[in-house]
Formats: C-alpha cells, sequence, structure tokens
C-alpha cells in the first residue's frame, strides 16, 4: 500500500508542479506510515525518472507505450488507476494542470474517489481525512473532509516548497492494458509557443492590461519578463480584442495561478482579474491612475506611466 | 439532435464571500445568483447549433429551488426544457452522478457544460460524467463546430492549444471564446415562463467529500508605494525584501 502521485512530463522532464506533488505525496506517506510510488507516463529517460527520488518518491512505474506520447486524460487515467491497483494505493496526489485536470475526473469516476481540488495544504488525519482547499477563485478557503475509501487530491501550485535530498527512485516498466475506448479522440493540430516558460509552472509573471494601449507595444513587458525570465500575462479585454494568445488570459474566466511574484502592469484591478491571481505571494501595481482598485490588493505600488516605468526596471533587473 | 447543457447556479462574479452559522454555510443575503459563466458560454453555444441545426436543448441544474431564476433564464435564452435534479450540489462525484443518470435515460448527443463552476473550482464534473457514460470528455473548450456526427473541436492546452475531432456523443467542459454570452429578450423571458421545468429527486445518496467550515483569506498587508522618480528600488526591494527575485 503506497500514496500514489502522477507526475506530469513536459519535454521528457518531470514538471516543477509535479516535483511539488512528489513531495507532498511523500509528506503524505509518512504522515500514514507507508511509502511513495511516482506513476510517470510518456518518453523520459531513466535520470529524469530516477529523479523523482530527490523529492521522496522511492519507486518510479514508467508507462512507455508508444501510444501514450501524446498527452490524453483518459488514456492516463486507465494507466493511473492500473497502478494504484497494482500499488493498493488509496490516496492519489497530483499538481493540477490542464492535462491533469482531464485526468482525474476520469480517475475518479473509475475509482469512485474521493476528490478534493486546489488543495492548498497537507491533510489534518486527526479525525478522518481533512483538507483545506482554495473556493470561489481564491476568495475563500474549504475544509473537505474525504469519505470515499479512495482519496484524490489535486494540489495548488505553489502549496508546498519541496525539500530535495541526493536519493534516486527505483524505475520500473510499467504496461498496463489500455483500452481502445480511450484513444478515440484524434488529435489534428497542436500549436504551442515553444521556449517560452509556462505560465501555470512559472513563479514570476509579468502581466500587463488595456493600459498598454495595443500588441505593438508587448516589448517593453516582454524584455521585463526575459530579463526576470518570468512568464508572461494579460487581462481578459487583451486576450478578447486578440492583443495576446487565450493562454496569457488569467483571471475568474482565465488561468489561475500562484507565482511568487506577479507584476500587473496597466491592468485596473476589476474582481474578476484578482481571482485569477490573488493567491501570488507578492503582487507589485504599476498604474498611472493613483485610484486604480489593484491598489488595494498589492504588496508594492507605483504611480506612474508603464511606458516610462517598465525599461527602467528592466535596466534595474539587468544590473542585479 | 439532443443537446443537454448542466449549468450551475453560483454567486455572481463580484460577490465578496461571506459564511454565516459559525463558518459552516455561504451567507446568501444580498448574492446575487448567476449561471455559472463558463456554462453561459455552453449554453450560447448550444442556442447556436440549435439555430444551424433545429437541436433541441434540455437544460439541467442539480440545485435546491432557489437556483429556479437561473434555469428560468436559461430558457429565456434558448433551451426547450429544464430538468432539476433537487439536491446541494456540493460533491462533484455525486452531482455527476444525477446527470449521468438523467443521460442514461435520454441519450443525449451532446452534453456540455462550463469547464469548472466558480464555487468550488473542482473542473471535475465532465469528465466523471463522461466515465461514467462510457463516452469521450474533452475541456476545456474553446471551439466547437459539428460535421454531422463528427465534431471538430479546438482546446487549450498550457502554452497553447490543440484541434481534436471525435464522433458524438461527447461531453464537452466549454470556456471562451466558444460563443459570445446571449441575454435573454423579452419574448424568451415571456415563453421561459410556460416551459416545462421538471423536478426530479436525486438518485444515490453517499456524498463523497463534505465540507467541514470555511474560511476567509487573511488580508494582504498594507501596499508600499514606491515613487516613480525612484522605480528602481522595487527591483531592489523584491531582491533583498521580498526576496522573489
Ligand atoms: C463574468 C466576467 C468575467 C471576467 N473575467 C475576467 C478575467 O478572467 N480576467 C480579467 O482580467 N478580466 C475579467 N473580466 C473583465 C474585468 O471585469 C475587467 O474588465 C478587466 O479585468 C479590465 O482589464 P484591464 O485592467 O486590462 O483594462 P481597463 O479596465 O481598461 O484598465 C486599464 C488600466 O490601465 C491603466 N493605464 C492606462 N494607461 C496606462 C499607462 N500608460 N501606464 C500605466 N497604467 C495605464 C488605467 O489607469 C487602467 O487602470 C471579467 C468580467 C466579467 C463580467
Amino acid at each position: 500500500m503506497s500514496v500514489l502521485i502522477f507526475a506530469e512530463l513536459d519535454e521528457g522532464k518531470i514538471k516543477k508542479s509535479s516535483q511539488e506533488a512528489i513531495f507532498y505525496g511523500t509528506k503524505v506517506a509518512e504522515m500514514t506510515g507507508t511509502s511513495a510510488t511516482a506513476v510517470i507516463i510518456g518518453p523520459a529517460d531513466d535520470a529524469e525518472l530516477a529523479s523523482a527520488g530527490r523529492f521522496g518518491a522511492t519507486k518510479v512505474l514508467h508507462a512507455a507505450d508508444a501510444k501514450l506520447t501524446e498527452p490524453n486524460g483518459m488514456a492516463y487515467a486507465t494507466v493511473v488507476a492500473a497502478a494504484a491497483q497494482q500499488e493498493g494505493s488509496k490516496v492519489i496526489v497530483l499538481a493540477k494542470s490542464s492535462l491533469a485536470d482531464a485526468m482525474t475526473a476520469r480517475l475518479a469516476g473509475k475509482l469512485k474517489a474521493g476528490l478534493a481540488a486546489n488543495v492548498i495544504e497537507l491533510p489534518n488525519l486527526s479525525n478522518g481525512f481533512q483538507v483545506k482547499s482554495s473556493i470561489y477563485t481564491g476568495k475563500a478557503f474549504a475544509y473537505n473532509d474525504l469519505k470515499a475509501d479512495v482519496k484524490i487530491l489535486a494540489i495548488k501550485k505553489n502549496t508546498i516548497t519541496p525539500e530535495e535530498e541526493d536519493a534516486t527512485a527505483s524505475v520500473e516498466a510499467f504496461a498496463p492494458i489500455l483500452n481502445d475506448a480511450d484513444f478515440v479522440i484524434s488529435v489534428k493540430n497542436t500549436e504551442k509557443s515553444s521556449g517560452d516558460i509556462l505560465l501555470p509552472e512559472a513563479d514570476l509573471v509579468v502581466s500587463a492590461g488595456r493600459g498598454l494601449k495595443g500588441p505593438e507595444n508587448w516589448g517593453i513587458v516582454e524584455d521585463l519578463a526575459k530579463a526576470l525570465h518570468a512568464a508572461t500575462a494579460c487581462s481578459k479585454p487583451v486576450s478578447d480584442l486578440d492583443w495576446r494568445p487565450h493562454s496569457e488570459h488569467v483571471g475568474q474566466t482565465g488561468i489561475k495561478i500562484s507565482p511568487n511574484l506577479y507584476i500587473a502592469c496597466g491592468i485596473s484591478g476589476a474582481i474578476q482579474h484578482l481571482a485569477g491571481v490573488n493567491s501570488s505571494k507578492v503582487i507589485v501595481v504599476i498604474n498611472k491612475d493613483a485610484d486604480a482598485p489593484f491598489f488595494k490588493s498589492a504588496d508594492y505600488g507605483i504611480v506612474g506611466d508603464v511606458f516610462d516605468i517598465l525599461p527602467r526596471l528592466t535596466k534595474a533587473v539587468q544590473a542585479l | 439532435m439532443k443537446i443537454l447543457v448542466c449549468v450551475t447556479s453560483v454567486p455572481d462574479t463580484t460577490t465578496k464571500i461571506a459564511f454565516t452559522d459559525n463558518n459552516t454555510k455561504l451567507n446568501k443575503a444580498g448574492v446575487t445568483f448567476i449561471t455559472g459563466p463558463y456554462d453561459d458560454y455552453a449554453l450560447a453555444r448550444a442556442v447556436e447549433l440549435k439555430e444551424k441545426t433545429g437541436a433541441t436543448i434540455t437544460v439541467l441544474n442539480v440545485g435546491e429551488a432557489d437556483s429556479e431564476p437561473v434555469i428560468r433564464k436559461c430558457l429565456a435564452i434558448g433551451a426547450d426544457d429544464a430538468i432539476r435534479i433537487n439536491a446541494e450540489p456540493t460533491d462533484a462525484y455525486f452531482v455527476a452522478e444525477q446527470i449521468a443518470a438523467i443521460a442514461k435515460e435520454n441519450s443525449y448527443d451532446l452534453i456540455l457544460m462550463g469547464r469548472e463552476s466558480i464555487d468550488y473550482n473542482g473542473g471535475q464534473v465532465h469528465g466523471i460524467v463522461g466515465e461514467m457514460l462510457g463516452i469521450p470528455s474533452i475541456s476545456p473548450v474553446m471551439l466547437l463546430d459539428l460535421d454531422g456526427d463528427t465534431a471538430k473541436i479546438t482546446r487549450e492546452i498550457e502554452g497553447g492549444k490543440e484541434s481534436l475531432e471525435a464522433k458524438l456523443p461527447l461531453v464537452l467542459g466549454c470556456q471562451e471564446p466558444i460563443a459570445e454570452w446571449k441575454i435573454p429578450n423579452m419574448r424568451g423571458i415571456m415563453t421561459a415562463r410556460t416551459k416545462p421545468l421538471k423536478v426530479v429527486e436525486p438518485t444515490g445518496t453517499d456524498k463523497l467529500t463534505t465540507v467541514a467550515s470555511y474560511e476567509l483569506p487573511a488580508p494582504r498587508g498594507a501596499v508600499k508605494m514606491i515613487p516613480a522618480d525612484s522605480a528602481e528600488t522595487l527591483i531592489q526591494l523584491l531582491h533583498t525584501e521580498a526576496k522573489v527575485i
């Protein structure tokens, strides 16, 4: 019986949020007197797979069937369910992500599992199994009692900071029987901006709104992001106007992020925008309007023109 | 073609969330309830498909009597009839069970819903329903077109998007820009009153999760303002004080 962690790959590397999930799962294993096993799907080399040990997993089940090269939530759920069965796992941990969401839902259906999404603390086991999660798009928290035999915890990014140790996990090939039905959706085309830092994974985010006036002005945002090794994001009107791709839109109806640093440039700070970014650890707001509501939710603020301030900040970062 | 659109009734996006009864219940006083914004996208696309293909739309809500205004609004926007499963929708598995039970009786070609509710933000119901019905589920769906019984779909992935094809029946979790939200017109509001709204009792009662209590986040400390003429100090403060860069 072990705690099972689904660790997700991005181009053959364990995602940072999955490293956090492995560490979280290892802590739950310690609390429940079991070990932590990670299940990893898709092509990756053995050294990378074994590196799950750095975050506390003792074993990695590697499913490398050629059919699993493309991320596919339905087939991944079949694999993880089979791994949970083999390991006798009653607790399954994973990092919340677009792929993990699709996978988790099918998995919960298969296992009749009690599920908590956006988990932000280790469980409390003193009286049953209780976890704290973020709800109302970051505006509140819930203490959830998970009553089902199998429990799935989808961890919000930046919930836990992994301590790394000098250890490797043993790697075992894992080849469960796959369902043909899981492969009926055919992928025709994938468009991905390559080389950029994935927004949901980013520790630092530079974001801009309608105050930038037009897509041709995004250079100053990108320059600061590049200097900081940050991802870029935007407000909803900016993606609605097609100034930036929809995958950068953060907020109530966009992506929810929780980076260590969120720098908002020329964004008013409407409640719907805040809803997607309010769990950032540090918020910086740059706006020429001293009455912009965003200043009320910021840690640091500058009243000023983004066209003047951003290039100066970029220079200051480069000088660090 | 038969489309089932599943909608949630949630506090308006601008609501300040507060709790009562020793932090065990949402304080509903003064809160306006709306259709989940993502569900609005699902419904709007269903109405467009109805206009094109003559499909029928049933709207389904798992909720208590106080969600009927939201259901009526969906009827005013263009759904043909409605079903309300009379239960509090707190647990994703339980809600999915209710939807799947209705879907098994009525073989829908498309089951559309929002990619997540904006109260519990689970984003799980569509996938669990798909699993229970043994049909594919796809989310978050940004574009949906039909070519006979083949759906052409664009789905958002991290850092990009993916084009997919799949045969109906399907369960989809929707988001923008799949369609423009629709506002009910006067005629829609009038006819909505006479459209059938069936109330049924839930099946399968065990909830796998329950919420013991709620909590509000601690307020952020006061903002530290930096004069524009020394904006560069921000970078020093982020480095030495906040230690985030
Ligand atoms: C149901 C619903 C869901 C929504 N979901 C989202 C969501 O997910 N995400 C989201 O972002 N919004 C969302 N919105 C929209 C939201 O309400 C706001 O309209 C939006 O966030 C405003 O974007 P903005 O701040 O970029 O633009 P604006 O409101 O136009 O603000 C621009 C800001 O830039 C400042 N500015 C202008 N020029 C300069 C300059 N040169 N230098 C510095 N500052 C400057 C202005 O002072 C102003 O504060 C939603 C709305 C609804 C109704």
